[in-house]
């Protein structure tokens, strides 16, 4: 009697540990690393059936371009497996797909910061050779997001870069130089509102926004190598503009808790003189009900050092999977995917920026979405985020101290240095 | 035979002991009671296995990955490597703070990297937990006694009181993220400016808010089981030996209640341990909010097995708390019965 009324406290307890903490587990084995170069040897004249993977069809884009690619190709049709509408999500299915070498993932949706790390792995056919895929009208930014060490590792699809909008009827002339904008605050103030808004709150948007400030003020968070490159003065130039604009309260002091919605909502309120964001923007702003900017909104490119300054890309590409049984088939629809037609529909139907130059000039287009010049510019200048297989890891790293440095808790020159030092550790390995 | 089995399983928890118990029998029904032992493990048998895969194969898959290096990137081919064994690294690695230098070996942890955060987050994971607990605990006790009295509407009462335990976690965290986005209604209902989820005390407050409104009425409803065991002529015999209302309180609800109440509180306190989707959402965990499952879901995305040391580490907190509830806090979760029963001796 005495040993179970011991031991009942404790599987008592360990049961209850046990099924309230069991949902923390990861997920397969370990990473067979190098293992993909002989995947990558199989399957390259297979054609027939295959399934594509993308997360959420918000605007019913995929679903009539896959119809047309069926009814043209009956033996060699795309089933469309449609993922959630949450990044993260669509990269941990992706992971846990691949880790398994499920050869039913034959053509995934990849975002431009999740390339490096795939192709890392090894999980993504290198485009070349018989698998050769042209890029030469596409914008190089994007080729380049699309790329690791050199090799061409997916076809990019969709583009983003970031606009800066203000108000054409208090602001005649856009700045086109940080410190031109930060001198036009005095109009803000005048007006009883906030000067410039972004995304400061502590998540990947921050990320976006301080490697585009570090990367227009000259420096960059990697180097080619993709060593980080933190400890320089334009990087620091970059990372002060942002902590002195908060200081100053150029940037308004609920700055720091905002997203993308929420900036959205204070510029289009009327309570933003400018607002750095995506395209998306522009539609709403333009014709919600509630805006208070309709007729009093303008775009140019994000201002910089002494020019347009270096957004930060955004977008997807299509990558194979070095699984993949019938990668000839999944070529071609690579092909029809990122045709000049079909990136022409990305921008109607879906209002996605497409990554052909030519067709930032159409006027078809143009008309359709007006914004769409100063985007080229944009994305003409733009510097794809840290193309780094630990990306998890840099973003955190970036995260976390630019936040600090922003709030002012810390130095410009520490929150540099702990980035630097915290993403070598990561590189590192363990 | 089996339906000389069934009714066993049934009886020997309704009387209140395990089944040696099964006193002045012959021998023969020894013999039978043997063979129902064998009938019962075969029946026993799907649960068991089923357990077996959803439970025990994954804990034992991830403690053996804690003890495997990360795959590591081979700077020549730009691909990432197996790691290979690691020993016990991966946990050094966590409680002190370590992380590997670019020259090799381990340095303290910069900040900016999720090692830097172990033990903050395992500090504010105890923060949010005993001070969660405390406060749903005794509102939790107050509302209880509320709707244990009779009065009418009482059923509206108790049904309301449950809406937001009704409410998935995650649509709460939304919903008290734009109550606290600096635009939002608390704001504007005390005309201040506060930017709740901007620095480390209103967001770690923020939290606590949105975590006792939730779940208060689990509290409650637990705690409210646990009063209406109590029979109404042991309060009426303390009013008539002039017992006042705090000494009943304090004499009569609180030992008789007690059972149930230690009961919720460990659940509830090992809930409040593995807090995840709460302030993932409300706050990203930015501002010192980062408990230990939401540094484990970060170190996922990093690397898989220090990720499962790390949750072996949170699981090895979690058993430690529930082993000491219910070894000497005695909160006992078997035999509710017989604690009430031995309560009364």
């Amino acid at each position: 009697m005495k040993t179970p009324k011991f031991l009942l406290p404790v599987a008592t307890a360990g049961v209850l540990a046990l099924t309230l903490s069991a949902c923390g587990g990861g997920g397969g084995g370990t990473t067979g690393g190098g293992a993909g170069g002989g995947d990558a040897a199989n399957g390259l004249d297979g054609r027939g059936p295959i399934t594509y993977v993308q997360g959420k069809d918000n605007s019913n884009v995929v679903r009539p371009l896959i119809e047309k690619w069926n009814a043209a190709h009956p033996n060699e049709k795309v089933t469309f497996k449609e993922q959630t509408d949450q990044a993260d999500q669509q990269h941990d299915d992706i992971v846990q797909h691949f880790q398994a070498k499920d050869p039913g993932y034959d053509v995934v949706d990849v975002d431009v910061v999740w390339t490096a790390e795939f192709a890392a792995k090894g999980w993504l056919q290198p485009l070349k050779d018989k698998m050769a895929f042209d890029t030469s009208a596409m914008l190089k930014p994007t080729v380049d997001a699309a790329s690791y060490k050199g090799t061409l590792y997916a076809a990019p699809q969709t583009s983003d870069g970031a606009l800066l909008y203000y108000r054409k009827d208090l602001v005649p002339t856009p700045p086109k130089t940080w410190d031109e904008m930060m001198g036009m605050c005095s109009i803000a103030k005048q007006n009883n509102m906030g000067c410039y808004g972004g995304q400061f709150s502590k998540y990947e948007g921050l990320t976006v926004n301080a490697s585009e400030a570090i990367n227009s003020a000259g420096g960059a968070v990697l180097d080619p190598d993709g060593k980080p490159s933190l400890n320089t003065a334009e990087a620091k130039t970059g990372l002060e503009n942002l902590a002195k604009a908060y200081a100053d309260g150029n940037i308004p002091k609920e700055g720091i808790t905002f997203q993308e919605e929420q900036s959205r909502q204070a510029f289009q309120s009327g309570k933003l003189l400018f607002l750095r964001n995506w395209p998306y923007v522009y539609n709403l702003a333009t014709t919600e009900g509630s805006s208070a900017v309709k007729d009093k909104l303008g775009i140019a490119p994000i201002p910089g050092k002494d020019g347009p300054g270096a957004s930060t890309l955004g977008g997807h590409s299509m990558a194979v999977s070095v699984y993949s049984k019938n990668k000839a088939t999944a070529l071609d629809f690579l092909k029809f995917m990122t045709s000049e037609e079909t990136e022409k529909f990305y921008a109607t139907q879906g209002s996605l920026a497409p990554v052909l130059g030519s067709l930032y000039t159409d006027a078809a287009l143009v008309k359709k979405l007006p914004y769409l010049p100063v985007l080229k510019t944009s994305i003409e200048n733009a510097v794809p985020r840290p193309v780094s297989p630990f990306y998890p890891a840099v973003t955190k790293a970036i995260q976390e101290n630019a936040y600090s440095a922003i709030k002012g808790e810390k130095p410009v020159d520490t929150a540099l240095s702990d980035m630097q030092k915290s993403i070598e550790s990561a590189g590192s390995g363990s | 035979m089996a339906t000389e089995v069934g009714p066993t399983p049934v009886k020997a928890p309704a009387s209140g002991g395990a089944p040696i118990h099964h006193g002045p029998k012959g021998v023969g029904e020894d013999n039978k009671i043997l063979s129902q032992g064998k009938w019962a493990s075969w029946l026993l048998a799907p649960t068991i296995i089923a357990l077996a895969v959803v439970i025990v194969y994954p804990i034992i898959s991830a403690i053996v990955m804690s003890f495997q290096k990360d795959a590591g990137l081979d700077p020549a081919t730009g691909l990432f490597t197996a790691g290979g064994p690691a020993g016990v690294q991966n946990y050094v690695n966590w409680l002190a703070q370590q992380c590997s230098a670019p020259a090799g070996g381990t340095v303290a942890c910069p900040p900016g990297t999720l090692g830097a955060q172990f033990w903050s987050a395992t500090a504010t994971t105890f923060f949010f937990t005993v001070v969660t607990v405390t406060f749903e605990t005794v509102l939790g006790f107050w509302m209880a006694m509320i709707m244990a009295r009779t009065f009418k509407g009482r059923s509206m009462v108790r049904a309301a009181v449950l809406v937001p335990w009704a409410i998935p976690t995650a649509v709460t965290a939304k919903l008290w993220f734009f109550i606290f986005a600096f635009e939002g209604i608390a704001n504007k209902l005390f005309n201040t400016s506060i930017l709740w989820t901007g620095s480390e005390w209103p967001a770690k407050w923020a939290v606590v808010i949105a975590d006792v409104w939730k779940t208060t009425p689990f509290m409650a409803l637990l705690i409210l089981a646990g009063l209406q065991m109590i029979p109404a002529e042991v309060y009426e015999a303390a009013k008539v030996d002039g017992a006042s209302a705090w000494q009943r309180f304090r004499l009569i609800t609180l030992p008789l209640v007690k059972p149930a109440l230690m009961v919720a509180i460990l659940f509830r306190t090992l809930d409040a341990l593995r807090m995840f989707d709460l302030p993932y959402i409300l706050t990203g965990g930015a501002n010192n909010t980062t408990t230990l499952s939401i540094l484990v879901i970060n170190q996922i995305r990093q690397g898989f097995n220090a990720a499962a040391a790390l949750s072996t580490i949170t699981f090895i907190i979690i058993f430690l708390v529930a082993f000491i509830f219910v070894r000497f806090l005695g909160a006992n979760v078997v035999e509710q019965s017989g604690a009430t029963g031995k309560g009364k001796k």
